[in-house]
C-alpha cells in the first residue's frame, strides 16, 4: 500500500470534488457519493495540486 | 497533511466544521505553510480572530490562540501587542468581521501601523449566520438580504488598507495558494501593519445563490478573474476590467507603533530623572 503516491484520510473527505476537478491527469476521481478515489494511481505525476487545494486536509502526497 | 505540517494544528479538532468546498480550509493551510517556513518562534506567536466562518480557523491551530468579540479582533491583538511587543501576533478576520462591524478597528490598527499580520479572508457574504450581503459583496450579486440583487458598492481592502497607512498590502486566492503563502511570509518579514487579502470562495451561502456552479467551479473563476501585478502592469487597462490584481500590491516600511511607544517610554522615564 505504502507505493500509492497519495495517501487519503477518507473519513475527512466532505465530497467537494475540488482534487479530481483539479487533478491535470484524472488520476483522482469521485466514487458514487463524490469522495476522493485513487482510481489510477500509475497516471499521478505528483504535482500536489490535490493536496493543495484540498480544504479538509484530506490528501498527503508522498513526496 | 503533511508530517511537519501536523504540528501546527490541533489534528484532534479535524475534521473542520466549515462547509464541503469551502476555502477557508486551503487558506489555513497556507497560513500554517508560511508560519512553518518563516523563522519564528512558535511559543512566541499568537493568533488573534473575532467572529464568522474564518474567525473558527484559529480553533484549529496549535498557538496560543484568542477568539474574541465580533469586529474587535483588531482591537484584542493591539492590545495582546502592546502589552508584549516581542509576540509575533496575527488576526485571522473576515469580510463582515473586519470591514463591517470592526471597520473603525481596522482602518486605525492600519493608520498606528502597528506591527500585525492581518490575514482577511474574503468570501464575499456573511457564510455562518446564512448568507447576509456584506460590505465586500460584489454590486448586484445575491445574498439572503439582497434578495433582487445588492445594491451597494463593495469595499476594494487593498485600496482602503492602503489609503489608512498600512505598510505591506497583498492580496492572494485560495487558488493561489502558492502565492498566498509567499505574502504571508513577506507579511511577517515586515515590522508594521501587514494586509493579506485571501480571496475565498463560499460555494454554499454565496455560490448556490448567484449560481456559479460547485467549489471546483468557483475556485477556477478565482484563476480565471485573478491576474498577478506583474502581469498587470503590461496589460491595457480594458483588458483588466471585472479582473482583480493578486500579488504584492503595497510595501512602504515606516516607524512600528510599538518601537516608537517603547521610545517615548524611554524618553519620558529619562525625562523624569
Amino acid at each position: 500500500m505504502s507505493s500509492l503516491p497519495l495517501d487519503i484520510n477518507y473519513k475527512y473527505c466532505k465530497a467537494c470534488g475540488i482534487c479530481y476537478d483539479l487533478c491535470p491527469k484524472k488520476a483522482v476521481s469521485g466514487d458514487d457519493q463524490g469522495k476522493i478515489v485513487l482510481r489510477n494511481p500509475q497516471l499521478c505525476v505528483k504535482c500536489g495540486i490535490c493536496e493543495s487545494h484540498c480544504p479538509d486536509y484530506v490528501i498527503f502526497l508522498r513526496r | 497533511m503533511r508530517p511537519e505540517l501536523q504540528k501546527l494544528f490541533r489534528m484532534e479538532k479535524l475534521p473542520h466544521i466549515w462547509c464541503p468546498g469551502c476555502g477557508h480550509g486551503i487558506i489555513t493551510r497556507a497560513i500554517g505553510e508560511a508560519i512553518a517556513e518563516s523563522d519564528i518562534n512558535l511559543d512566541k506567536t499568537v493568533i488573534v480572530s473575532g467572529i464568522g466562518c474564518s474567525s473558527r480557523a484559529p480553533g484549529y491551530m496549535n498557538f496560543d490562540t484568542l477568539h474574541t468579540l465580533h469586529g474587535r479582533a483588531l482591537a484584542f491583538a493591539t492590545g495582546v501587542k502592546l502589552a508584549n511587543p516581542e509576540l509575533n501576533v496575527f488576526v485571522i478576520t473576515g469580510d463582515g468581521d473586519a470591514t463591517a462591524i470592526g471597520g473603525n478597528h481596522f482602518i486605525h490598527a492600519a493608520r498606528r501601523n502597528i506591527d500585525l499580520n492581518v490575514i482577511l479572508f474574503n468570501n464575499n457574504i456573511y457564510g455562518m449566520t446564512g448568507g447576509q450581503y456584506s460590505p465586500l459583496t460584489p454590486t448586484g450579486k445575491m445574498a439572503s438580504t439582497s434578495p433582487y440583487g445588492n445594491p451597494e458598492n463593495n469595499f476594494d481592502i487593498p485600496a482602503l488598507a492602503i489609503a489608512a497607512g498600512a505598510s505591506y498590502v497583498a492580496r492572494g486566492t485560495a487558488f493561489h495558494d502558492k502565492l498566498l503563502i509567499e505574502c504571508i511570509k513577506e507579511g511577517i518579514k515586515n515590522k508594521g501593519f501587514s494586509l493579506i487579502e485571501a480571496m475565498s470562495m463560499c460555494p454554499t451561502s454565496y455560490g448556490r445563490r448567484n449560481k456559479m456552479g460547485n467549489a471546483a467551479d468557483m475556485l477556477n473563476d478565482l484563476k480565471r478573474i485573478a491576474v498577478n501585478i506583474n502581469v498587470a502592469k503590461k496589460l491595457p487597462p480594458e483588458k483588466l476590467e471585472g479582473k482583480f490584481l493578486i500579488g504584492k500590491l503595497h510595501h512602504k516600511p515606516y516607524p512600528e507603533f510599538t518601537q516608537e511607544y517603547d521610545k517615548l517610554i524611554l524618553k519620558l522615564q529619562k525625562g523624569a530623572e
